[in-house]
């Protein structure tokens, strides 16, 4: 094992940088337990204060709310949308094959700033209220190429086999779809919601220009900022994160029970 | 493959299968979504172009414009921003290097040397996507505490005379590349580990058996094969680092002297109504950015970037 410098070093080096990646996720947590007195800067004594009335700081639930609602329908919009492509690029022969890519691909190599202020521009050249709706338009453009990337790698993994019995069995292709394909592809489907809701859900660039009077959980951390973030943004934020953490680790457990099962099976 | 990486982890098999010859079918699933990115993406781009020509109209109002081909606001935006213009493009080269710095060594750590412990693979892997998983402006934030004026680690570095006694660490260009930096490095790792994860060990062994020393072979034969990792964790994040305004914002950060593109196209446009510099600028940023975009598609080319 001689190509490999320093034994210890990396795993040390490695731990350090994870650290480094957590402490203002602890710290964010850790802050929302503070006895808070008009700022949240300096630790004052445990509570669980912050938790329990976290709807009575002004905006934040409302804003929370909102983050919701467009998180959801601009996921199931780009879902739909980007599966769609996916399924196309991988299976299906088609003419500018390579434009289609790099449509793709612009969205996601464009500093978020450019999506927004162009999406604001348009908005305001065509005279369109800003509102929650705009702000799910914008949403559903720069979730879509993720989808994409995410559908499209579960849909080359897929054995051309399963399908192929099906139609032996003389299933319809549309029956073949619906019955074989699409519950095969459900995973990769579930993770490209599941990312396009986390990217609809932490954006504040795109959504501070084509938000309007809207606002949404990050515009009201921003807005929030210049007079410090009130212990309430602390407990929403660490809320999600412990929600995501059981989505991700009830994700895993399940597909490893599969997994085991299925081998069990062989 | 470029973008792949984010799509959890990558898939063991690939199949092959002869793509049908259904025209009809693949415009029906393709078209609803190349419309939306047309209408969303393609002309909101050209409205920005043709917003950044734009001239003051005749009422004179603040924030009324009327179409022109006034190609000299790029000059005047030019002139007038190029600091934050070129202060973009330093703190995004600074922060995109040091985040190469760091995530290399931890992706080696995550996809080479944890293969023999698939949990600790897993877990390391977990805690690097973690920050996804709570607001980015509160970590910014967060930040922003742990090194404002009283805390402990200022003091402290006050009492060992590596700050002076009025020197801070919040609102200078460190604080700033510090914040980008952390930030984007998992959008940097990401991408490296799963170059890494394919390396091929018997690769480095050859190296090794014919006695090249440990340096050589990390520079012979691991460097190239995880390049194109390291290309595409170059570019997602040196991207929405140099777009960025938040790290760089008063209310975070950054202070006056550390204003970036972001942060002047988030005023002129948002706060002054002034849309054509905040779109000339948008533009200029664009432009460059697609010149590493095509750099990018030249050494790897289309079929790869999706």
């Amino acid at each position: 094992m001689r190509y490999s410098l320093g034994r210890a070093a990396l795993p040390v080096y490695a731990v350090l940088a994870l650290v480094y990646l957590l402490i203002p996720i602890v710290y964010t947590f850790i802050f929302s337990f503070n006895n808070t007195f008009k700022s949240n800067i300096t630790w004052r004594g445990f509570t669980f204060n912050n938790w329990l009335t976290v709807c009575e700081e002004q905006g934040v639930c409302e804003a929370f709310g909102n983050s919701i609602l467009i998180g959801v329908t601009s996921t199931i919009v780009a879902t739909a949308l980007g599966t769609a492509i996916a399924i196309a690029l991988v299976r299906y022969e088609f003419k500018f094959r390579s434009a289609v890519s790099l449509l793709l691909f612009l969205p996601m190599a464009t500093p978020e700033i450019v999506l927004g202020a162009g999406l604001a521009s348009q908005f305001f050249n065509i005279g369109a209220e800003k509102g929650i709706g705009t702000v799910i338009i914008a949403h559903v453009m720069f979730c879509l190429s993720f989808v994409v990337v995410t559908v499209k790698a579960r849909v080359s993994s897929l054995d051309p086999a399963l399908e192929e019995a099906g139609s032996d069995l003389y299933a319809s292709p549309s029956h073949v779809f619906w019955k074989i394909t699409f519950p095969l592809l459900m995973p990769g489907i579930m993770s490209a919601a599941l990312l396009s809701f986390a990217l609809s859900f932490d954006d504040f660039i795109i959504t501070n220009f084509n938000a309007g009077p809207t606002s949404t959980f990050p515009k009201f951390v921003y807005t929030a900022a210049s007079k410090g973030i009130p212990a309430a943004a602390n407990v929403v934020g660490s809320a999600v994160f412990l929600v995501a953490i059981l989505i991700v680790v009830g994700v895993q457990i399940r597909s490893t029970i599969k997994e085991r099962r299925l081998r069990a099976v062989k | 493959m470029a973008f792949a990486a984010f799509s959890g982890g990558s898939e063991k098999s690939e199949y092959k299968v002869p793509r049908k010859n259904s025209t009809k079918v693949a415009l029906a699933l393709l078209l609803p979504g190349m419309i939306y990115l047309a209408l969303f993406f393609i002309t909101p781009l050209v409205s920005l172009v043709a917003t950044s020509l734009e001239v003051p109209d005749a009422s004179g109002e603040i924030g009324r414009y009327q179409y022109g081909f006034e190609i000299g606001n790029y000059w005047y935006v030019i002139q007038t921003y190029w600091p934050h213009i070129a202060r973009s493009f330093v703190y995004a080269l600074a922060a995109t290097i040091l985040s190469l710095l760091i995530s290399y060594p931890l992706a080696y750590f995550i996809g080479v040397r944890a293969r023999k412990w698939p949990l600790i693979q897993k877990l390391a892997l977990a805690l690097v996507i973690a920050p996804f998983f709570i607001s980015f402006l509160l970590r910014t934030f967060a930040w922003k505490q742990l090194f404002s004026n009283e805390s402990w680690i200022v003091t402290t570095l006050q009492s060992l005379h590596i700050l002076a006694p009025d020197q801070y660490l919040v609102g200078t260009d460190f604080m700033v590349i510090f914040g980008l930096t952390y930030n984007f490095i998992p959008f940097m790792t990401l991408p490296l580990y799963t170059a890494l994860e394919r390396l091929d060990l018997r690769l480095l062994e050859a190296g090794s058996d014919l006695y090249a020393t440990p340096a050589k072979v990390f520079r012979k034969v691991t460097l190239p094969i995880t390049m194109p990792g390291i290309i595409s964790g170059t570019l997602m994040t040196f991207i929405p680092i140099a777009g960025d305004y938040i790290n760089a914002s008063r209310d975070f950060l950054g202070s006056s002297g550390t204003q970036m593109i972001g942060n002047v196209v988030e005023t002129n446009f948002l706060r002054i109504n002034d849309y054509p510099s905040a779109s000339a600028l948008s533009v200029l940023l664009m432009a460059a950015i697609l010149g590493l975009v095509v750099f990018y598609v030249r050494r790897s080319g289309t079929e790869d970037l999706l």
